[in-house]
């Protein structure tokens, strides 16, 4: 058994308008030292799947369902009160906008401080010690100065500097870092980037890097996991995505992908429509009414929904076009237009 | 157990009451239990303490609990000017004569306290006697002498010191030119006004006739004060004792208790009985926990005696046991419609009647508060607690008393006003009671034709600039005006004089009478001032009000009523008709 | 920080002396533009059928017919140096800060505001710290179990609360504790703290109780509508991830951020209220500031209105000062400049 395995996970909310299906029947597997890129519109329930990986949907009105196994141990069974023990110690998070996630009243030392000491019986001083260091090993100039900073003192770059310092603090096995780089320009985006490679590297960490953006994983990430309306859609090595992407979803990211030798602006395919309900998701393929090649699936797009089959080692579709017709169409129209480009 | 769930219940149902008080629903009546605590501490009966004494009892000892929902004017015995003041006053202070403490009628009867006797007029009533028992001291122990009572009077005379006071001494002895009293003509001779041949006698001087001047004499600016004790201003801190109680704490805005004084010889004073050990006063007390606590027997006096908030009438009346725990004396106050014979057609005596005759008073008395706490219907100028008065109904308004249509129908044609007037009717606009009243007259004498407009006005300047000043009066037609008197003393003069002698009229305003006009009225005024004899007095003061009434100048309204209720815990409770509330020198604690 | 103080400082000055100018322009401009004589204004102050004369003499003593600048003048130099006073027999010093002498009891009003600012202060402080210890606590309660039986309770209550008028809960208390059952004292009861802690405590219960009805119903409903909004924070996530006890979150990350405001509207509130609390005094007769300005206000007594207004609003002031501070401290984001 893998280090992190997700088997048929599902978390729905029942609201007033309905059940949302945020995460919808999601398994995947992840060993230490992988770096796992989970990719998807807003909305395609990729923060949902973290927060319930963490436990943190416990308590809550979340109805959770399937298995997360963490270094053999199932999470999704167990009790809150466990779960709590390993968040922050076994597994930690990076969140998306630091100046939000960190509490605006306690300096940054002291945020730092407390997540240490929480997993480690050890004194104040010894623990504002080990929060200098982390800052030190994150990058942050004067350490020891700036670990009496309060976050809004900070640029954003260091702030996500704390923020991974912080997550670091205690060593964790599993880091899930949700859009690490999604508040910050261009330049800091790659620092961090580079950041969080080097520091899995010296820490031998499950790394799950979430982001909307291919091209934040096209660097980091071993596996790549496209998710839409709540279900992986394509699941492969890097390269399997990046060099033989077969779901058209996935076709639409890699054309709206920005590239640093392209207007940023520029998207040459996006994406029509918008990202579908979680509550009625539309009937059949859930991408088929945005889908540019509906036509070609013999009406079964918006009839049947399409399983999550493997096409060659491990490179998992879903999708109902045979794979002759995707391959071709990927090598014939959509890969010559991109490079065009 | 039982004694605990009775309690709750009798606090609950008090809840309940204030709670619709609260709500201004005050027509529904919440049935008690019969087993409510008041009755059972109750003894008596409804007005039983207005004609004799309720709980009789000799017993000395305990601390008689008072609250006052203000605060004094000054405990200082030359500048107080409340009649519960001059009441309580008595505990502390003894001036040359002084009311009964008795019942009733008696109340009203003077009697001599520092002087051996009433006084001793001489022929021309300008100079009055006393002579000063032998024995009276101060607290301090020093003896009382003649001339501690005449400093007393010089020194209220600075009104600029003493500023609440009333100005009967400085108005009518015979003092020194340009005198200012005791303080800024310290030097001067005031032999013309008051004598002190020896110690023990004093003797006034008037500058006119003053048949009733033993009212004078019962004034608390006669009781003595110490020259070299005196402070002025100061003082009422602490005033030095005659009487069988001295002042121990007094923080003046809170309270303050009295003790006994040792100083103080019974056999000097037939008057006191002095049965509590002490008295403890709170002052600015919420009026309606007044109330409460006073039903709940943990209060024993509200001291003002002006009677029970809404909240508690509304909780008394309803329930017999409760009700049986009060009395409802008739105070000297009379609120009444002043009818300007100035204003035409009030020029004519048969339009005047025709206001009289067409007068709902039954609504006026609603208007005032009610049977209870408002009054009882006047038919006359002086209440039945004053000597002199005399049942009589000039202009019967009906036997029902909600005005006879038919007789002021036949005075306004005999006015050849057959179909009606116009006119206007004052009254102070901060006294929602007083517009009650005039919106009553409104409706009443709107059933014969009479229209009238409703004209309020500032209460500050209401005699000196509006229904008091005769020239403003009449360029605005103010025919009727609400009024309102209550005397000093209960005597005609006290009671009278002020609202019928038209010669208080000033073209300046300011006057209480703004109706009375009737030489003849002036005249047995003057008579009454030199008669000697009391009986003979009153039987002037009698006419008098006969013939104001006659007059039709004054549409009486109601002799207002006040709701007290009964301690508890104190003995000898009775009404003084002196001061129209219960006596504080007779109470004692069980 | 210590500029930024001293300018509050000289401020507050400025604020104070515009409050007393604008007071004595109520009670002695405003009848005076409407008509009023001196004599009219010193006819309040004299005993029921007083002569033309005497109003006279009480309008010149009173001062009333200097110049309204003189008068206030007078007033001012008062506070300054202090003052001279003749009372009959002599004259008495009245040291500065000298807010005069009372129209109708002819005693210095500043002796009077010392004394009865410890009843105030007393109500106040115990008042404050049961309401906020129940409000908050039942605030935070009612959000993290929103929706529930007791959250609907709690608002429900709390509603009553700030809707009741105190005199009403205060009247109906009295009667049911004091004078029904018999377990707490009368009203008009007060022992000072010094003299015996425990009697103190005693005889406040009942005013404490009532007022802090009042207020921690507010608390309660501000505290709650607070954390719910604090509670979605994305710090409160980040929190929890840490790994943090359930307790801790809501506590350390939650109420302290939703503590700000009120913070702010309880050093608001307690400056009011220790410039009297005025219908809870007048309901339990407590001789507090407040009952003091409702009976000075009543009888017109002009010198203890004065008075009385400029402790108020010294406090209101003071507090203004005060929560800006804190708020510095809470909230280290907030600069004073
Ligand atoms: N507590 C909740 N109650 C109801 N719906 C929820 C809840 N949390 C998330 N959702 C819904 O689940 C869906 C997935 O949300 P999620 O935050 O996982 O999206 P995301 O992929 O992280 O998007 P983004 O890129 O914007 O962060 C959204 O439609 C969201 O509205
Ligand atoms: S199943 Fe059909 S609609 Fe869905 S992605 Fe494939 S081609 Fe498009
Ligand atoms: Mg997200």
């Amino acid at each position: 058994m893998s280090f992190l395995e997700l088997k048929d996970l599902r978390v729905h909310f029942p609201t007033d308008d309905g059940l949302v299906k945020s995460v919808d029947g999601l398994s995947f597997a992840l060993e230490r030292g992988k770096t796992l890129g989970i990719v998807g519109e807003s909305g395609s329930g990729k923060s949902v799947t973290s927060l319930g990986i963490l436990g943190l949907h416990k308590g809550g009105r979340a109805k959770l369902g399937g298995e997360i196994w963490l270094d053999g141990e199932e999470l999704v069974g167990a009790s809150a009160e466990h779960v709590r023990t390993l968040r922050g110690k076994k597994m930690a998070m990076i969140f998306q906008d630091p100046l939000s996630a960190m509490h605006p009243f306690y300096t940054v030392g002291s945020q730092i401080v407390e997540a240490y000491r929480i997993h480690n019986d050890v004194s104040k001083k010894v623990a504002r010690k080990h929060a200098i260091d982390m800052l030190g090993r994150v990058g942050i100039p004067q350490p020891d100065r700036r670990v009496d900073s309060y976050p809004h003192e900070f640029s954003g770059g260091m702030r996500q500097r704390a923020m991974i310092a912080m997550a670091l603090s205690c060593d964790p096995e599993l880091l899930i870092a949700d859009e690490p780089t999604t508040a910050l320009d261009v330049t800091v985006q790659a620092q961090i980037l580079d950041l969080m490679r080097d520091l899995q590297r010296d820490f031998n960490a499950a790394l799950i890097i979430i982001t909307h953006d291919l091209g934040v994983v096209a660097e980091l990430a071993d596996d790549i996991l496209v998710m839409y309306g709540g279900k992986c859609i394509e699941y492969g090595t890097a390269e399997d995505i990046f060099e033989r992407p077969e779901h058209p979803y996935t076709w639409g990211l890699l054309g709206s992908m920005p590239r640093l030798d392209r207007d940023r602006t520029e998207r040459l395919l996006p994406i029509k429509g918008s990202p579908p309900s979680l509550i009625n998701v539309p009937a059949g393929c859930a991408f088929h009414p945005r889908c540019t090649f509906e036509d070609r699936t013999g009406g079964k797009a918006s009839t049947e929904v399409p399983q999550l089959v493997e096409t060659e080692g491990g490179h998992l579709v879903r999708c109902h076009l045979p794979r002759d017709t995707r391959r071709s169409i990927w090598e014939t129209e959509i890969k010559p237009s991109l490079e065009a480009s | 157990m039982q004694k605990t769930t009775r309690l709750g219940v009798a606090a609950l149902s008090a809840v309940l009451a204030l709670g619709l008080a609260a709500c201004g629903g005050g027509s529904t009546t919440t049935p008690t239990s019969s087993g409510a605590p008041a009755a059972a501490g109750s003894t008596g009966e409804f007005n039983g303490a207005l004609t004799a004494v309720v709980n009789p009892s000799d017993k000395k000892g305990g601390i008689l609990k008072l609250a006052n929902a203000g605060d004094w004017d000054s405990l200082d015995p030359g500048d107080t000017y409340y009649g519960y003041s001059w009441n309580f006053i008595r505990l502390y202070g003894r001036s040359l004569v002084m009311f009964k403490s008795a019942p009733g009628k008696t109340g009203n009867e003077l009697t001599p306290d520092l002087a051996e006797g009433l006084g001793t007029p001489s022929d021309d009533a300008k100079t009055w006697t006393y002579k000063l028992k032998a024995g009276i001291k101060f607290e301090d122990g020093t003896p009382v002498t003649s001339k501690d009572v005449k400093y007393g009077v010089e020194r209220s005379f600075d009104k600029e010191v003493f500023p609440d006071g009333y100005t009967y001494f400085n108005d009518f002895l015979n003092w020194p030119k340009d005198y200012k009293g005791a303080y800024k003509s310290k030097d001067v001779n005031t032999d013309s006004a008051i004598e002190t041949p020896d110690d023990q006698t004093i003797v006034f001087h008037l500058k006119q006739p003053l048949s009733n001047f033993d009212y004078f004499a019962q004034l608390p600016a006669t009781i003595p004060v110490p020259k070299d004790k005196d402070t002025g201003a100061k003082y009422k801190e602490h005033v030095i004792s005659t009487g069988p109680y001295k002042f121990d704490k007094n923080e003046i805005g809170k309270g303050f208790t009295l003790v006994r004084n040792d100083q103080w010889d019974p056999a000097t004073d037939p008057n006191r009985k002095a049965l509590p050990d002490g008295y403890d006063v709170a002052t600015n007390v919420n009026a309606d926990d007044i109330d409460n606590r006073v039903l709940a027997g943990d209060l024993d006096v509200d001291v003002t005696g002006t009677g029970v908030q809404p909240a508690a009438l509304g909780r008394i009346l309803p329930d017999p046991a409760v009700k049986a725990g009060t009395d409802n004396p008739t105070g000297t106050r009379l609120w009444y419609t002043s009818i300007n014979g100035n204003v035409a057609p009030l020029d004519n005596l048969e339009c005047r009647k025709a206001v009289e005759y067409a007068a709902d008073k039954t609504a006026l008395q609603t208007a005032w508060g009610g049977e209870f706490a408002g009054g009882q219907i006047a038919t006359s100028l002086l209440p039945p607690s004053i000597p002199g008065h005399e049942d009589f109904n000039t202009w019967v308004p009906g036997a029902d008393n909600k005005g006879d249509v038919t007789k002021a129908k036949e005075a306004l044609t005999a006015c050849g006003q057959p179909n009606g007037f116009e006119t206007n009717i004052a009254y102070r606009a901060e006294r929602p009671k007083e517009k009650a009243a005039a919106e009553a007259l409104q409706q009443s004498l709107g059933r014969v034709g009479i229209k009238l407009t409703l004209k309020p006005f500032p209460q500050t300047d209401y005699f000196a600039l509006y229904a008091g000043k005769p020239g403003y009066a009449k360029d605005n037609k103010l025919g009727l005006a609400m009024n309102g008197w209550q005397s000093d003393w209960p005597d005609g003069f006290g009671f009278l004089q002020q609202i019928v002698d038209s010669r208080v009229i000033r073209d300046t305003g300011g006057s209480s009478n703004i109706s009375v006009r009737d030489p003849e009225v002036d005249k047995l005024i003057d008579q009454a001032m030199e008669q000697t004899d009391p009986n003979s007095r009153n039987g002037i003061w009698t006419q008098i009000d006969k013939k104001v009434m006659d007059d039709a100048y004054i549409l009486p309204n109601v002799w207002a009523k006040a709701l007290l209720v009964r301690s508890k815990n104190a003995t000898n409770v009775f009404v003084n008709d002196a001061y129209g509330m219960y006596d504080y020198l007779g109470m004692g604690v069980k | 920080m210590v500029t930024y103080i001293i300018r509050r400082l000289i401020w507050s000055v400025v604020m104070l002396s515009i409050v007393s100018i604008i007071t004595f322009a109520i009670f002695f401009l405003v009848p005076r533009l409407a008509g009023a004589t001196s004599e009219d204004l010193a006819a309040r102050y004299v005993g029921r059928t007083a002569s033309a004369e005497q109003v006279k003499v009480a309008a010149e003593k009173l001062g009333f017919n200097d110049p309204l600048v003189v008068q206030y003048g007078r007033f001012a130099k008062g506070i300054v140096v202090g003052a001279d006073y003749d009372y009959g027999p002599g004259v008495e010093r009245c040291p500065a800060p000298c807010f005069g002498y009372s129209f109708l009891t002819r005693l210095p009003v500043w002796p009077d505001l010392l004394d009865r600012l410890p009843v105030t202060i007393s109500l106040a402080l115990g008042a404050a710290v049961i309401w906020v210890i129940a409000g908050v606590a039942t605030g935070v309660l009612s959000a993290l179990k929103r929706g529930s039986f007791f959250d609907r309770a709690a608002m429900s209550i709390a509603l009553a609360g700030v809707s009741m008028p105190i005199f009403f809960t205060g009247m109906v208390s009295l009667v049911l504790f004091s004078y029904g059952l018999k377990i707490t004292v009368a009203g008009g009861t007060y022992t000072p703290f010094l003299t015996n802690p425990a009697t103190w405590a005693y005889d406040l219960l009942l005013p404490w109780i009532t007022l802090a009805f009042l207020y921690a119903a507010g608390y309660a409903r501000l505290t709650r509508a607070g954390m719910l909004e604090t509670m979605n924070e994305d710090y409160i996530r980040t929190a929890r991830a840490k790994g943090l006890r359930e307790r801790t979150v809501v506590v350390k990350h939650g109420l302290r951020g939703a503590l700000t405001p009120i913070l702010t509207i309880f050093g608001l509130d307690l400056g009011l209220l220790l410039g009297g609390a005025v219908l809870t005094e007048s309901t339990y007769s407590l001789p507090g500031i407040g009952k003091y300005a409702i009976d000075a206000i009543g009888r017109q007594d002009l010198p203890q209105v004065m008075g009385v207004t400029l402790v108020a609003a010294f406090f209101v002031v003071v507090a203004n000062l005060v929560v800006d501070l804190l708020y510095a401290v809470v909230d280290p984001r907030v600069r004073l400049v």
